[in-house]
């Protein structure tokens, strides 16, 4: 393992010399919010955002994706999966990551996620600045999580930046000049670990998620979800803004000569109408209330048990990007461990 | 980039055969064989539509062509049944679970089929033709609205030469003027003086419309079937086929991975699953 002490200037020509070398995507400041998006220049990396607007997933699994392309009935592969760098993604993005790898990789591999998957190098920054809906700490996911290739920390003036892969030794070979992380700013950066655990329970999940599974299947007529599902609008904005919502559609795009085209997928959303129609319009979750229900028996149900990970990383981005004020992870599953 | 599981290969359509007003069979001859098992679906590709699955109806011990049997009621469906022999499709699998002879075997097995229902279910016919001896009694009840919504109609006599190793009965909902047979849904030909059955230790493997299956596994349970030993098959809203799109859920399941084919005690706690 790497671990350097650097300035932010010697941080910034590190990362000026990575867009040299290739593509960088960062957290960047848009308007008066953060989103990832391609690096021009180190001066507008942002480590201290509090939380992008999408997650990083979109550069795993992109909102519209070419997977095959026909041409007189033969279908061929296709993928535009190239290195990349990924920086700044905070530990609870890393913690959906993970998820996502195990989901695409477990039982049949599927080699266009994994093909951009493995073409990027990701580092992971700890927490400087906390969204007000964050509550990564109650989830485990408020600090740097498994899987990521460095880790960036900044403690105080310095940046700790360590190496957790090979691919991250590969990265930090530019910083090999830099001085070695040395012992008082390594405690700090272990105390701004707790720090940080601490500040992001405050809004607190009252339920240990290992034993949401339990609770939901007793759940399945509690009041909250024709309560809340009431007001939902059915928008989609929870699963476009969730970090491991990754459910697809599949769609033909042909050209002028409709034997000829792509097959694309492109990202659904379980509380869209049309989530569960399928062929002679038959919907098989036509009520709001089943479709809310349906979102969260899959994060603190469904997917636990497949991977064995609460599948709600605590980001709080679905509490913010409700228009009807109703997603609120922590609201719900409080209310369902509060009766039981 | 690693083998693929979203790509299909192409297969031509070879023939096609009415079966009633709006269900065909399709003979496919895919460029490579499928080697499916009964029960196992495979997904359809038309370019420029897209995909649907559907489970082959012919012997799986044929390797270099497949049957599928296509009822019309959506744009996939609806656009292969206006495609002629030497028209090519994109065929993806084998995907999903097949039946499991092997728990069928020693066992009286109880076959019940509504509609197109019947299709996945001549895959399983054949399947236990080929070992008939294997299993204690084959039986098959099999039911539509109208003697014109009877799939494989030509062969239901003699059940393709295997008439006498099964006791079968057909029925309709309503009666034409040509049906000298049983009229009621399919549940009354499962009521006892028409069926004689080891409830309590054969199997029943029932497909068919939702409400179909619904009554029909009321009606098993009823004549003492146990939950583990009744198969249903849970098609619904299949599309990646490969557990990964998240649309086939089915409680902790997806239909695509976990089945189609379920025992009943698996399903039986979740909701809606007649719908």
């Amino acid at each position: 393992m790497i671990r350097k002490q650097v300035t932010r200037q010697a941080l910034d020509a590190w990362v000026d010399g990575l867009i040299a070398a290739g593509r960088v995507v960062g957290a960047q400041k848009k308007g008066g919010r953060y989103a990832f998006d391609d690096l021009r220049r180190a001066a507008d990396l942002c480590l201290d955002y509090d939380v992008t607007i999408l997650p990083p997933k979109k550069y795993f699994l992109p909102p519209k994706e070419d997977i095959l392309r026909f041409s007189d009935g033969r279908y061929e592969s296709v993928s535009d999966a190239a290195p990349f760098t990924l920086l700044g993604v905070h530990p609870y993005d890393m913690a959906a990551i993970a998820q996502m790898d195990k989901l695409f990789a477990q039982d049949n591999r599927d080699e266009h996620y994994l093909a951009r998957r493995e073409q990027a190098t990701v580092v992971v920054c700890d927490i400087e600045r906390m969204s007000p809906n964050i509550f990564a700490a109650s989830v485990g996911t408020a600090t740097a999580a498994d899987g990521c290739d460095a880790l960036i920390t900044r403690v105080g003036r310095a940046y700790v930046i360590e190496s957790h892969t090979a691919k991250g030794e590969r990265l930090l070979a530019g910083l090999a000049g830099a001085p070695d992380a040395d012992a008082v700013t390594l405690a700090r950066r272990e105390q701004l670990w707790e720090d940080n655990a601490r500040l992001m329970s405050r809004r607190e999940l009252r339920v240990e998620p290992r034993r949401l599974p339990r609770l939901l299947e007793d759940a399945y007529d509690h009041p909250v979800w024709e309560e809340k599902a009431s007001q939902c609008f059915a928008c989609g904005s929870c699963n476009l803004v969730c970090p491991t919502c990754y459910c697809f559609d599949v769609q033909d795009d042909v050209e002028w000569d409709p034997s000829r085209g792509v097959r694309r997928r492109v990202w659904d959303g379980c509380m869209l109408t049309d989530f569960a129609t399928v062929a002679g319009k038959h919907n098989f979750r036509k009520n709001r209330a089943d479709r809310y229900r349906h979102r969260y028996y899959r994060k603190g149900k469904y997917v636990p048990e497949k991977i064995g990970d609460f599948s709600c990383v605590g980001c709080g981005r679905c509490v913010s990007a409700c228009v009807a004020r109703i997603a609120d992870p922590v609201e719900v599953y409080n209310r369902i461990a509060e009766v039981q | 980039m690693q083998p693929d599981p979203y790509a299909p290969m192409p297969a031509a359509i070879v023939d096609v055969f009415a079966e009633t007003p709006n269900i065909k069979t399709f003979r496919l001859r895919p460029e490579a064989p499928v080697p499916f098992r009964a029960g196992q679906f495979v997904e359809l590709s038309v370019p420029g539509l897209g995909e649907a699955p559907f489970t082959p109806s012919s012997a799986p011990s044929v390797a270099d062509t497949m049957e599928i049997t296509i009822m019309r009621v959506g744009l996939v469906t609806e656009r292969l049944h206006a495609l002629k022999p030497g028209a090519v499709v994109g065929v993806r699998g084998p995907l999903g679970k097949p039946y499991p002879l092997e728990a069928m075997r020693g066992r009286e097995v109880l076959v019940v089929g509504g509609g197109v229902g019947l299709a996945p279910l001549r895959a399983l016919l054949f399947a236990l033709f080929e070992d008939v001896t294997a299993y204690r009694k084959i039986i098959l009840r099999y039911g539509a609205r109208t003697p014109s919504d009877l799939v494989y109609r030509g062969a239901l006599d003699d059940l393709w030469g295997m008439a006498d190793a099964v006791d079968a009965m057909l029925t309709v909902d309503r009666r034409d003027d040509g049906w000298t047979g049983h009229e009621g849904v399919v549940t009354t030909i499962l009521e006892p003086g028409r069926l004689t059955c080891d409830a309590r230790n054969g199997v029943a493997v029932v497909c068919g419309p939702p409400i179909m299956m619904k009554f029909t596994t009321v009606k098993l349970l009823d004549l003492g079937y146990a939950p583990d030993r009744i198969y249903l098959s849970m098609e619904k809203n299949m599309s990646c086929g490969i557990g990964k799109c998240g649309h086939c859920r089915l409680g902790a399941y997806y239909a695509c991975q976990d089945g189609p084919v379920f025992t009943f005690d698996k399903v039986q706690g979740l909701s809606r699953i007649w719908d």
